[in-house]
């Protein structure tokens, strides 16, 4: 009654051309949200291109690496000393036997090209060389026995040093005090660059390679990594896809509502708000302590990964099931079909595109995560060898994408740092194509009842 | 038109189809149904009415006991098919349904094809041996559902893409595919218009020479025109139950009288 009154004389009769003031602080109100909505997406999507912007401008350099063309002299009285051609003579010849071979080749080179230098000697190109190059020469000999003798042009690493000079990375003041490179190397490569000797080119070896050992920057890559990756991915589909969609179907369809199911359902909520690391220690104790598998194995991996993903799939899978509208159904119990048949033949389809959707977010979040392998061993392993067939790929110690760059990240040369921001492009570009996978499937399966 | 009946309106078949003793229904601690005792008539339409909440829709979904997919729901007493228990231990509530079809209150065909949508039913309990049978079961089926010319063109298309009446008379005919002897209908043509509801009234009359029809409604010229016999049902308990003729011109309970001259409900 008091109300009607007060506000019967608050209110006097306005027109409907005047706004009266209550009106204006209300439009005043959804004006300001509005401009607060506006600010937060603004805020948002600048902090989005500032952060993709910096991991390309970091990282886009780790895809160009410095190559130097030296023609080598397959020397035979120091690669074949009987003069037999005898492989196995070939092969006592140690990678520190070819060094100055190339050496030798790229002075050559700089004498050649009439390029006055201060340097006095093959010794000194040591600087301007990849130890990787002598290597990639002795497979190269061992391979093509015949070619001894013969001057053969190879496209060797250029030197980390160099290779940062090139990429503006290493300056002539900043490597005052390094004893790898002086500042008559810099000289010498900016002659060789002029001369067409020394060039940038596409690092396919960064995408595809092993890693490499701390002092070989040049030469690390990503892809043994990528294939443990991918075998922990495997690992985590095969298992987690079948065991989420099986519990999260009996516990949406089929299980009683009861307390035992209630406390299954909070404890799979809770499960996916549990810190990654806290799965690592879990997988630590019981695949590797307990079960004796083998440390830095993708199987362990990606069996932490799939308790990990597990409940991001259980909730995604009954959120798309709970989605189905019950009238689906009705109508198939209806005309007499079993639970299980109206669940499998007509619930779990409409249900697909969620479920896809689903599995794929989860493998996208398993693939970027860190912490869990850390605690298994993946951190922390050199990936330097491919693993030969399927079992070893599952089994032989590896290291993953995510595990990989932190292990970059970590090492003290800087031209790691550059190769951390491009493999954080490529694991970027791995979720980017997840994702849209995920989009294409869940176009391609949508139908509407 | 609509307030005559469509055909004659006398009993014609004696033989009782479902019988129900001393049925009650329980949804947790609420006691929906009490005491019902009903006798269903075979090749006969049976409409149940009564105001929202009374039981008239629960009662129906015991026949074909689709309520066992409520866990909270409990059926006691007597509901015998045929003189066969179904609520018996030995019962497959599968094989039941099969048996008891069901059209439910909004259209839900499947989103498949409208052959698959008939050809559903016969499929899972395996009725017919090759395709050409199973071709001949699906035309039956739209035919009795009144359907057939409207989509025997495009039976490959959805069938979610058909109007609101045309998908519920698909339903009809996924339900009298799989042959069953009872029909229940869950308030058909409440989400229909006056149109689609006419086609689907004139559909029902038709059903009955086969089977034996129960129609839960809202609408009481609906059970005029199309039932006859008629269930009232207030509170959970069945108040009055006999002829549709007399129900709505001499009604014995005061209450079926208040309901039917709308002074409750």
């Amino acid at each position: 009654m008091t109300d009607a009154t007060h506000s019967g004389a608050a209110a006097p009769a306005t027109g409907l051309l005047a706004t009266d003031a209550r009106t204006r602080r209300r439009n005043a109100a959804e004006k300001r949200f509005r401009a607060y909505g506006l600010a937060a997406i603004g805020t948002g999507l600048f902090f989005l291109v500032v952060l993709l912007g910096s991991i390309l401008y970091n990282g886009v350099g780790a895809f160009q690496q410095t190559f130097i063309n030296v023609p080598v002299y397959l020397d035979p009285e120091r690669l074949d000393k009987t003069g037999t051609g005898d492989i196995a003579e070939i092969q006592k010849v140690s990678t520190f036997g070819y060094t100055p071979l190339v050496q030798e080749g790229l002075w050559a080179v700089v004498q050649e090209q009439g390029i006055t230098t201060e340097l006095a000697d093959a010794n000194d190109m040591k600087a301007l060389l990849s130890p990787a190059g002598p290597a990639e020469i002795r497979d190269f000999v061992l391979a093509n026995p015949d070619r001894i003798g013969e001057t053969v042009e190879f496209r060797l690493l250029a030197s980390s040093r160099v290779d940062g000079y090139l990429k503006g990375r290493v300056s002539r003041e900043g490597i005052a005090d390094d004893r790898n490179i002086a500042v008559e190397h810099l000289d010498l490569t900016d002659a060789l660059r002029d001369a067409g000797v020394v060039h940038k080119g596409f690092n396919s070896a960064f995408i595809f390679g092993a890693d490499a050992s701390e002092s070989r920057a040049e030469q690390a890559g990503l892809g043994v990594s990528m294939i443990g990756s991918f075998f922990m991915m495997l690992t985590v589909l095969l298992l987690a896809l079948p065991i989420g969609v099986a519990a999260s179907i009996y516990l949406e369809e089929f299980a009683p509502q009861n307390r035992i199911t209630d406390i299954i359902e909070v404890n799979i909520s809770n499960l996916a708000a549990v810190p990654s690391i806290v799965f690592g220690i879990l997988g630590l104790a019981a695949f590797i302590q307990f079960a004796h598998l083998p440390q830095s194995a993708p199987l362990v991996g990606g069996l932490v990964l799939t308790l990990m993903t597990l409940p991001t799939i259980i909730i995604s899978t009954r959120a798309s099931l709970k989605a189905v509208p019950p009238s689906i159904r009705d109508a198939a119990l209806g005309v007499g079909a079993s639970k299980m048949q109206s669940v499998f033949h007509h619930v779990l389809p409409l249900a697909m595109p969620g479920i896809l959707t689903g599995t794929i977010i989860g493998l996208a979040q398993a693939l970027g995560e860190t912490a869990p392998l850390l605690l298994i061993g993946m951190v922390g392993y050199i990936a330097t060898n491919y693993p030969e067939g399927i079992a070893a790929g599952f089994m032989s110690p590896n290291s993953a994408m995510p595990a990989q760059i932190y292990e970059w990240a970590k090492r003290a040369d800087p031209a790691y740092y550059e190769r951390a921001w491009g493999g954080i492009i490529i694991l970027l570009v791995f979720l980017l194509a997840m994702n849209v996978i995920a989009i294409v499937l869940r176009r391609k399966f949508e139908r509407r009842w | 038109m609509y307030d005559s009946p469509l055909r004659k309106t006398e009993v014609e078949a004696t033989d009782t189809k479902i019988v129900a003793k001393d049925v009650q229904v329980y949804y947790g601690e609420t006691h929906a149904i009490k005491d019902v005792n009903i006798d269903i008539l075979d090749k006969t339409v049976t409409a149940f009415i009564g105001p929202s909440g009374c039981g008239k829709s629960t009662f129906l979904r015991c026949l074909n006991r689709m309520n066992d997919t409520i866990d909270i729901c409990r059926v006691q007493g007597l509901i015998a098919i045929d003189g066969q228990d179904i609520y018996d231990k030995r019962v497959d509530p599968v094989q039941l349904r099969a048996k008891v079809g069901m059209v439910f209150q909004k259209p839900n065909p499947f989103p498949k094809s409208i052959y698959d949508n008939v050809a559903y039913g016969p499929r899972i309990h395996g009725m017919a041996k090759n395709k050409a049978e199973l071709d001949e079961i699906v035309e039956k089926a739209l035919r009795r559902g009144a359907i057939w010319n409207e989509v025997k063109d495009r039976l490959q298309s959805p069938g979610t893409g058909l109007s609101g009446g045309q998908q519920q008379r698909l339903c009809i005919a996924r339900a009298v595919a799989t042959e069953p002897e009872v029909l229940l209908m869950d308030e058909p043509c409440s989400a229909l218009d006056p149109i689609a509801t006419a086609q689907v009234e004139e559909l029902i009359d038709e059903l009955r020479t086969n089977y034996s029809v129960v129609i839960v409604t809202h609408s009481m010229q609906q059970a005029a025109r199309v039932s006859q016999k008629t269930a009232f049902f207030h509170l959970g308990n069945l108040v009055e139950y006999g002829e549709t003729s007399k129900i709505f011109t001499n009604p014995v309970d005061p209450r079926t009288e208040s309901y039917i001259t709308g002074r409750i409900g």
